[in-house]
């Protein structure tokens, strides 16, 4: 029997970057509010201090800072009809855990989506005709615009402390920034970070193939930066040891270094940590969320009674809580009816391995940052014309090379012996001659009747829970535009001056063992009808009110950027909605 | 839903933060602080073998020397400490799959789906080197009745060949899997910070140029082309740092 807490305004499940926005929002609008999260306490001093967060087995290899599947996982298949297996050990993507959660760890390359992605069925549609999209691809448009988000994506990037330049301007383009973006009510609140060698000679070549390349975005501080809120970040130090890794230096924008300053001492709010919740509870008209169960370290199992909950854990865990809860009705592949579960995406990447003539060339790729990189946005999105190529969708591509840690980057061509004399001479010979890009060419995916997430009928975690089942596989569409990219990523790095560049296309089945990047998408997405979405344009479940779910969770596709700018504006304009419109009238937002 | 108390109780739901346990807690009213909160990492401690027989030892040392062979530049495996390294490996978390899903029932799968085997790395090494040791002494010829270690380094590449290519089958083990999972030890511990035992005096960081765990490149990010001049760094620092501990 579960011990009754007292009740509080809010429950918050998870305390990674959406339950940091939307706590810090609750609270200042005067809410009592609760955080429950499944992983510990962290923090940056004491946690990954700087004379230890520089350890490439413990935190590359063996996955220290994530959620450990011991905890719980997931299954997975290729095709509806196949036995899934679970995931034993983390490979295509990393699940977060733990307070401040994906922020912790990731490389803080904080984009924005194109206007276009937001209407992407209406635009697709209009401009190549319906029979152009695959039938059985399931893309919708998001309910929200580029121009509804824009104050809440400016109100992220200063919170953060982007470093960028502005291409767009109020609506005039900018020299050195990326042309093909929205309009910016104003410039990034701090300058691009500088760029090795690698990024500028990649810039270089681009240009002279006619693009425009512009620095990534980077959540990696160019200088000290104090937030709207007050708290400081310090500069990055391009210590190679970013993505996977905490930072030690107080210069990775995260809930640490951003928020958790100021929300944590509030009066009005308490955290859970090490506390999993294991289902959001319905009264009995099952409208209305009464709360949350959860179960600590200890075995001992809570109830949290609160009139507002927030789903704010790592994609695919938002929707198993709404499956094991039976929030919404759960997506059937067959009917293609029902919207829990439904348009689950991931990415496309892809990349080169470009080898320059070692005698004139030393990249010193360890002097890098997690958001490091000059890239092109040309063959992003619709920037270009995709009629005679016949597939949709794209993908920034660029010269992101983030590290130059030796178990993971020591790339060697593609003949040579895995072992042995030969291979201990190429490493030695190519370590500082060679680029390579971690996620050179970062392509979206776009959503498909038969790629979805429902509970596994065997598998079930340490607390008896049926795992989420993902079944997921490349179609002919991403692989066709990944050819595409790839080979004009290439070409870069040919006019650059590479003796020999390596293209790895992205290709089929879909493998669980690979990995991609950690932006899972989609499973109960945003939209304007009930009938093909989980949620409406303010993240508000149609079925249960009081009910909010963060992250990108509610993407109805994935788009050819890193995710987190866009989840970020989502859990600002939610919050907004939550304070300016819901709180004064409790209630359904949008009447369907 | 009922929770299964008894599987809660035998600890599987506790979690580790590195190695220890933590509970869960209420935190309200403040940043929390404590000094050493974090885990730092143990370095393994010189010595005898943890995990491996003195036979499993040797084997092991002769196999990484041929998967990093030394040069007049560079140590091999065996010097670098990989053997030592993956010793270390396996007595620890990693070699019984520690927070990893090890839940039933285990099938096979696509190859998509990622590896199925209930057995941890410490019993698939003691299965594959004991299964190596049978194959090398049960041919014939020349080498009759030689164990790995005894054989010509020629033989032993040949051999190991044989066993990346799946030519060589092993007696209940995939020798093609074990010498993969091998390949990627070693040079893990080639690459690895020295504090787990292997990268000997940073060896294999100076190979390449690799300055370690310095941290702050500030000059050097637009100092393009230009070779980066300062020695490598361990977490545990520089032997130039606390002279007569080596």
């Amino acid at each position: 029997m579960a011990r009754k807490l007292p009740a509080r305004d809010v429950a918050i499940v998870g305390l990674g970057w959406t339950g940091s926005i939307l706590a810090n929002e609750l609270t200042d609008a005067g809410l009592n509010v609760v955080a429950i999260e499944r992983g510990p306490w962290r923090d940056t001093a004491t946690h990954y201090a700087p004379n230890y967060a520089q350890d490439e087995l413990r935190y590359r290899i063996r996955h220290e800072l994530f959620l450990r599947p011991a905890q719980t996982t997931f299954t997975f298949r290729n095709k509806h009809g196949d036995t899934a297996l679970p995931i034993r050990t983390w490979g295509a993507f990393m699940p977060p855990n733990g307070v401040g959660g994906g922020g912790v760890h990731w490389n803080a390359e904080t984009w924005r989506f194109l206007p276009s992605d937001f209407v992407l069925r209406t635009h697709l549609t209009q401009r190549y005709g319906a029979p152009f999209l695959p039938a059985d691809m399931t893309i919708q448009d998001w309910g929200v615009t580029y121009a509804d988000l824009e104050p809440h994506y400016d109100r992220f990037e200063y919170l953060c402390g982007t470093c960028g330049t502005a291409g767009n301007l109020q609506g005039k383009i900018q020299a050195g920034g990326n042309p093909f973006e929205g309009p910016r009510s104003r410039p990034y609140p701090n300058p691009a970070q500088q760029q090795p060698f690698g990024p500028t000679l990649f810039a270089k070549a681009a240009r002279e193939l006619g693009y425009q390349p512009f620095p990534q975005p980077s959540g990696n501080m160019s200088q000290p930066y104090r937030n709207p809120l007050g708290v400081r970040l310090g500069p990055c130090t391009y210590c190679g040891f970013c993505e996977w890794f905490a930072c030690a230096n107080y210069s990775k924008a995260s809930p640490q270094t951003t928020i958790l300053p100021v929300l944590m001492p509030k009066r009005n709010f308490q955290l859970r940590d090490n506390s999993e919740v294991t289902r959001i509870n319905l009264d009995p008209s099952g409208k209305r969320a009464t709360g949350v169960t959860f179960v600590d370290t200890s075995g001992t199992e809570w109830e949290q009674p609160a009139e507002l909950v927030i789903l704010a854990a790592y994609t695919i865990f938002n929707v198993q809580l709404m499956l094991l809860s039976k929030v919404g009705r759960p997506y059937d592949p067959q009917s293609n009816q029902g919207v829990v579960g439904r348009n689950f995406t991931h990415q496309t990447i892809s990349d080169c391995t470009s080898f320059f003539d070692r005698s004139k060339f030393v990249f010193n790729p360890f002097v890098s940052s997690g958001a490091i990189g000059m890239c092109i946005d040309e063959f992003n999105g619709d920037n270009f014309d995709h009629g005679p190529h016949g597939f949709v969708g794209g993908g920034y591509m660029g010269q992101v090379q983030t590290n130059g840690r030796p178990i993971e980057t020591t790339p060697v061509p593609p003949e040579t012996p895995k072992w042995g004399a030969e291979w201990k001479r190429a490493v030695r010979d190519n370590y500082q001659s060679t680029l390579k890009p971690g996620t050179g060419v970062h392509g979206s995916m776009y959503s498909y009747r038969d790629v979805y997430v429902d509970l596994d009928p065997t598998f079930r975690d340490r607390l008896g829970r049926p795992l989420a089942r993902i079944t997921m596989d490349f179609h002919d569409n991403e692989l066709k535009q990944n050819r595409f990219l790839t080979d004009k990523f290439a070409e870069i790095f040919q006019q650059a001056g590479a003796q020999r560049v390596v293209k790895e296309y992205r290709q089929g089945p879909y493998d669980i063992t690979k990995y991609q990047t950690t932006h899972l998408c989609g499973g109960a997405v945003m939209g304007n009808d009930p009938k093909t979405s989980a949620l409406n344009r303010y993240l508000q479940s149609w079925d249960v009110p009081n009910l909010f779910v963060m992250g990108a969770t509610a993407f109805p596709q994935n788009a050819g950027y890193n995710p987190t700018g866009t989840v970020g504006a989502l859990a600002y304009w939610s919050a907004a909605a939550i304070r300016s419109q819901y709180l004064k009238n409790p209630g359904p937002l949008v009447h369907a | 839903m009922t929770l299964r108390r008894r599987d809660l109780l035998t600890g599987t739901a506790i979690a580790l933060v590195g190695n220890r346990l933590a509970g869960a807690e209420v935190i309200a009213g403040k940043l929390p602080w404590t000094p050493d909160a974090g885990t730092p990492p143990t370095p393994v401690k010189p010595g005898p073998w943890e995990y491996f027989t003195a036979a499993e030892g040797s084997m092991v040392e002769a196999l990484v020397d041929r998967i990093i062979p030394p040069d007049p530049q560079t140590p091999g495996g065996k010097d670098a400490g990989c053997a030592v390294f993956i010793d270390r490996q396996l007595a620890g978390g990693y070699g019984h799959h520690e927070g990893l899903y090890n839940l039933p029932p285990f099938h096979d799968g696509s190859i998509q789906q990622g590896p199925q085997s209930a057995k941890g790395p410490a019993e698939t090494y003691r299965a594959a080197l004991a299964a190596l040791d049978r194959y090398c002494r049960s041919q014939t010829g020349n080498d009759a009745g030689k164990g790995f270690v005894q054989l010509a380094a020629e033989r032993q590449d040949e051999i190991l060949r044989g066993l990346e290519s799946g030519k060589i089958k092993l007696e209940g083990v995939d020798g093609e899997k074990y010498f993969k999972q091998l390949l990627e030890d070693t040079q893990q511990g080639f690459f690895a910070d020295p504090i787990y035992g292997g990268n000997r005096d940073m060896c294999a960081w100076k190979m390449i140029g690799f300055p370690g765990a310095r941290y702050d490149y500030r000059d050097w990010v637009t100092r393009h082309n230009e070779r980066y001049p300062h020695p490598p760094v361990s977490i545990a620092g520089r032997p130039a740092w606390t002279p007569g501990k080596g």
